[in-house]
């Protein structure tokens, strides 16, 4: 009997402890995937975040690293310049990336680190139990902004596709979303990319992915997934934000 | 002889790192440790490293455990304020058990405190200095030479123990220029062995993982644990001192790092005078070398204690000696520096002036 579906050998064999609906598993089986089609599994070092995919040291199948919260960038760039040969990739949360972490993806992204960051944006810190994010949009609710987000207050969230294309340095930023199928094969395209220009040493690549929350978003797994289209893309925008592979042609 | 070299000792130990076969070096700029990143800049490119300036000091500790965990010798330098922002990586380093090595090139604190050579980190130093229950391997060298010569060794102590390992220096031994012979044996860095839990890519082998956490219960007392065993076997037997003049002493001067070059001065003009005073100077800070106090304090009704800071090493000096001797301190803080005079002075009203 032929199998024609399974897990991936980029992933682990082990139960991923991520609520229904939520969208960290999907990008981990592209990724997990990926892994294998590109043939780089046995030469990767990727590096969990802190957050709810702090586990991913566990679910995918190869070296792994967990470093401090926000610090992938700067652990991702360590391992690099030592070993250029890896495939390094730094998995992050909108906490971890966009908060605590600013400074480190900015200044990677600046220097066109050779590297692969994967970025989930579902608006608001999963694992601490639902606060505001520096992505949470404005007048959603969250544990401390029970009221909703005050611009006046909070301020805005922070569009990083759009804050990184304002450097010079980075060399592929795009957002995509895995909320329908349409989305998750553009989601695992530009993946795919991202990994392909490190293979290729051509530099930075962020891939920022809208991704479900249902649990702290209060909303069932099929809400959540019409939020992301309705509301959530309409304040960051689907697309490319770079990618000097276009420029270079 | 080897090759003798008139050096800044921020410069020395640049030559140090670069003798013990380390490629990696990630810094951000400032005073009084400048010469660090300078010179490492133009040395690490001459030899095919990697040198990155960062953009603060918690991304280039962050950049060493990357690198360090990828399995190659990495190292940084700063000075306090610097230091202090590294704590929250180092505490996860020590957490996931990977040598580096840390140089505090040590100014007047706290806050932004001055620019002075100062003593005042010993404390950060020799208690963990970040979060959990953890120990730095903490060496404290006290000339150019030794500047030269202590990376080597931190990072062979480092990498026995699979520790974070800390040089402390200070202002005043990082900008003096001092002869150096670079006596060391050159290490290949392509001779170094794979450490067991480099991060390589997993071909051929099982995946590793390196990480300071584990949720299961019981499992992070565990490891706790484990890691104190690793601990107490330092503490055994790294102690490292040097000790002058103590066989016979009345008096024995404790200090280390620029105070011991100072307190040496002091003794020298003591024993001009026919007392009978001693100098017992840690190499290592932690572990601290208790038992020689232990040993000298069965013998030793008094020691000076001599820090450029309000009195911290006196308390390691207590608890080794267990209170049986009496303790008197001479500290300068907020980046001044003791004369030999004020030692002496301080040492011949301990003998009672009329000796």
């Amino acid at each position: 009997m032929k199998q024609l579906f399974g897990r991936p050998a980029g992933l682990t064999d082990v139960l991923q402890r991520y609520c229904p609906g939520c969208g960290h598993g999907v990008v981990h089986r592209i990724i997990g995937e990926l892994l294998v089609k590109l043939n780089i599994r046995e030469r990767t070092v990727g590096i969990a975040p802190v957050g709810c995919s702090v586990f991913a040291d566990e679910y995918f199948n190869c070296d792994m690293i967990q470093p401090p919260h926000g610090r992938g960038p700067a652990v991702s760039t360590g391992i690099k310049r030592t070993r250029p040969d890896c495939i390094v990739f730094s998995y992050q949360g909108d906490g971890d990336l966009a908060a605590i972490g600013t400074a480190e993806i900015v200044h990677a992204a600046a220097r066109n680190e050779n590297i692969t960051v994967i970025f989930i944006n579902n608006a608001i810190f999963g694992m601490t139990g639902g606060q505001l994010a520096p992505t949470t949009l404005p007048g959603m609710k969250s544990t401390t902004s029970v009221h909703g987000r005050d611009i006046k207050k909070q301020g805005y969230p922070i569009r990083v596709c759009e804050l990184l294309a304002g450097l010079d340095g980075p060399y592929y930023l795009e957002r995509t979303a895995v909320n329908n199928p349409k989305n998750i094969i553009k989601t695992e395209k530009a993946i795919r990319r991202a990994f392909q220009n490190q293979i290729d040493n051509k530099g930075f690549s962020l891939v920022e992915i809208l991704s479900m929350c249902p649990t702290n978003w209060g909303m069932t797994p099929v809400q959540s997934t019409k939020w992301i289209e309705e509301t959530m893309m309409k304040y960051f925008h689907l697309g490319e934000y770079r990618n000097r592979a276009k420029e270079e042609k | 002889m080897a090759e003798k070299k008139l050096m800044y000792g921020n410069h020395a130990i640049v030559e140090g790192v670069l003798a013990a076969g380390c490629r990696f070096f990630a810094g951000y700029p400032i005073t009084p440790q400048n010469e660090i990143p300078e010179f490492m800049s133009i040395r690490m490119n001459e030899v095919g490293g990697e040198f990155i300036q960062t953009e603060s000091e918690i991304a280039a500790i962050n950049m060493l455990f990357g690198a360090a965990a990828a399995g190659k010798r990495a190292m940084t330098s700063s000075s306090s304020p610097g230091i202090s922002l590294m704590q929250e990586g180092i505490s996860y380093i020590a957490g996931a058990d990977i040598p580096v090595l840390v140089v505090n090139v040590i100014r007047g604190g706290p806050g932004l405190g001055n620019i002075a050579p100062a003593q005042s980190d010993y404390y950060q130093a020799t208690r963990g200095g970040g979060h959990g229950d953890y120990f730095t391997i903490t060496l404290a060298p006290n000339s150019a030479q030794e500047l030269y010569e202590f990376p080597k060794l931190a990072f062979e102590l480092a990498e026995k123990y699979r520790n974070p390992a800390l040089i402390l220096a200070d202002g005043l031994l990082g900008q003096m220029m001092e002869p150096v012979e670079f006596s060391e044996q050159v290490v290949d860095p392509s001779t170094l062995p794979e450490p067991p839990y480099a991060l390589s890519g997993c071909q051929g082998r099982e995946r590793r993982v390196v990480r300071s956490y584990d949720l299961k219960p019981g499992k992070l007392e565990e490891l706790n644990l484990r890691r104190h065993a690793k601990y107490q076997k330092i503490l055994k037997d790294e102690q490292r001192f040097e000790a002058k003049l103590c066989d016979d002493a009345d008096v024995v001067v404790v200090a280390y790092g620029t105070c011991a070059r100072v307190c040496d001065a002091a003794v020298r003009m003591a024993r001009e005078k026919y007392l009978k005073v001693g100098l017992l100077r840690p190499i290592s800070l932690w572990p601290f070398p208790r038992n020689i106090l232990a040993e000298l304090a069965k013998r030793v009704e008094d020691f000076l204690v001599v820090e450029m800071n309000l009195g911290q090493m006196i308390d390691d000096v207590k608890l080794a000696t267990d209170c049986k001797s009496r303790i008197h301190f001479h500290g300068r803080p907020g980046g001044a520096v003791p004369t030999p005079r004020e030692v002496y002075e301080k040492i011949d009203n301990i003998m009672g002036g009329a000796r």
